[in-house]
């Protein structure tokens, strides 16, 4: 994912930023990120917006990291299960591993992603953390 | 004048650092600037918040508390002295996060830490001229010293989000009037490519700091006919506990009006962000019929003086974002080394 270019992000801003995926118009089924064809079949969709919040379903501490998240270490990723119904694989931000617990609610904050380099462009989207 | 603000939300990071940490790393003695100072602790950005995130977490507050559709801003304008880029602004970011569309003007605005208090002037001209709907003013910053410098113990992050329109039945406040005093002083500043700001220390007081609150709030009290006995809260910028107290009492506010928007001593000066998130806080709080006073300072220098009155339909809005205590409650400290880390992340 950090491979891709600045362009390439840059078409998913949209999606990154507010959550946005899309439902099936035949069954009804939510999807995040947007899907192209449902397992029902179903070929039109409509976009989705999500509310953000949702339940911590499984968690993992990253030590050891690629060199751009390297400075960011040690931080947690994890799978968040929205109200909604999609499953999101995210990091989990303002929490350390042993704060958290399998099962508690999360929330949708915007944070940074990393820097393409000194030089290059800054990248933000979607992160999740503990509801206070 | 007929403008007010429609929805208001705060944003402070979570990380603290004590004054009596970094006191300890550079052999000072803690009680001294503590004493000196007033402050206690003050608020650190998250290894992945800058100016841009602290911005739109507090846009999405005003946003919730204002109920409007936020393709109806016309513009947005964020004050900042820490964009995260040098070209590049940090208004467009916090539209697309937002989802305003595209139909709107912005712009950085960049004024010490007045820049927020001048991007709410420039959203009130353009929604009182009927130019725009609604306009989003934002002030944030996450903002450096140098380390060992005087100002480590106070330099901040955190932001607070304004939406002023012109309907009177969508207000949570009117601001009646303001006003601002502004010069050329060389108190506080930094060049170009510089890491870290530079300040003439004791000069920053009399002729910087309280010359430019006085007048401005004395204009604004001339120009308003008002009394500082008229006022149920006052908030006047806080690079320190001491001057907004210092310079209350020359102009004749009492503790108990400006004790609410003093979150200087618990979270430090968050520039940009700093008499923006004290109002955030006094409307967290006042009464319809309040009426509050609010001074911006920036260094360079300049000062933008407010009245407000707070509306009724505040109190049934207010509960739809996180207060500006929630925030300053959301706690945990850090050693020194993790602060440092910390900030480094943010260059
Ligand atoms: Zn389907």
């Amino acid at each position: 994912m950090f491979e891709e270019s600045a362009v390439i992000r840059w078409r998913k801003y949209t999606d990154r930023y507010r959550l946005i995926g899309n439902a099936c118009k035949a069954c009804g089924e939510t999807y995040y990120p947007a899907k192209e064809q449902c397992p029902c079949g179903g070929k039109e969709f409509a976009a989705q917006q999500f509310s953000g919040k949702g339940r911590l379903l499984t968690f993992t501490e990253v030590k050891a990291a690629p060199e751009v998240f390297e400075s960011k270490t040690p931080y947690v990723i994890g799978i968040v299960k929205l109200d909604e119904g999609p499953k999101v694989g995210a990091q989990i931000c303002d929490a350390n591993a042993g704060d958290l617990k399998i099962g508690q609610r999360v929330e949708a904050v915007f944070r940074k992603f990393y820097a393409s380099g000194e030089t290059g462009v800054l990248h933000y989207g979607t992160k999740f953390r503990p509801v206070f | 004048m007929t403008a007010g603000i429609v929805g208001y939300g705060a944003y402070i990071p979570k990380y603290r650092i004590k004054a009596e940490t970094i006191a300890r790393v550079w052999g000072a003695d803690t009680r001294r600037i503590v004493d000196g100072l007033g402050i206690q602790e003050k608020s650190v950005p998250g290894k992945d918040e800058d100016t841009a995130t602290i911005a739109v977490e507090a846009a999405r507050n005003a946003l919730a508390r204002a109920l409007i559709n936020p393709k109806d801003l016309g513009a947005i304008y964020v004050g900042s002295e820490s964009h995260p880029y040098a070209v590049k602004p940090t208004a467009g970011i916090v539209g697309e996060a937002i989802g305003a569309g595209n139909h709107y003007t912005a712009a950085d605005t960049e004024f010490a830490c007045k820049a927020g208090t001048a991007a709410l002037q420039m959203c009130m001209g353009l929604v009182q001229s009927g130019m725009i709907k609604y306009g989003l003013a934002i002030g944030a910053d996450t903002s450096q010293a140098a380390p060992g410098d005087a100002l480590e113990y106070s330099a901040a992050a955190g932001g607070a989000a304004f939406i002023v329109g012109s309907q009177e039945s969508e207000w949570l406040a009117e601001i009646k009037d303001t006003c601002s005093f502004t010069s050329d002083t060389p108190d506080f500043w930094r060049r170009g490519l510089s890491p870290h700001p530079r300040h003439a220390g004791r000069f920053t007081g009399e002729p910087a700091y309280f010359k430019h609150v006085l007048q401005a709030t004395k204009a604004m009290l001339d120009k308003t006919h008002l009394q500082p006995t008229d006022f149920d809260y006052a908030v006047f910028h806080m690079p320190n506990a001491k001057f907004p107290i210092a310079a209350a009492a020359k102009l004749g506010f009492k503790p108990e009006q400006y004790k609410d928007g003093l979150l200087v001593t618990a979270i430090g000066n968050t520039y940009s962000g700093c008499s923006p998130l004290g109002l955030t806080k006094v409307l967290d709080k006042a009464r319809p019929g309040a009426r509050i006073l609010v001074v911006s300072y920036g260094s360079g220098s300049g000062s933008d003086a407010f009245v407000l009155e707070v509306k009724p339909l505040i109190e049934e809005r207010r509960g739809l974002a996180r207060r500006t205590e929630d925030y300053m409650k959301r706690k945990t400290y850090l050693e020194y080394a993790q602060y440092s880390k910390h900030m480094e992340e943010i260059h």
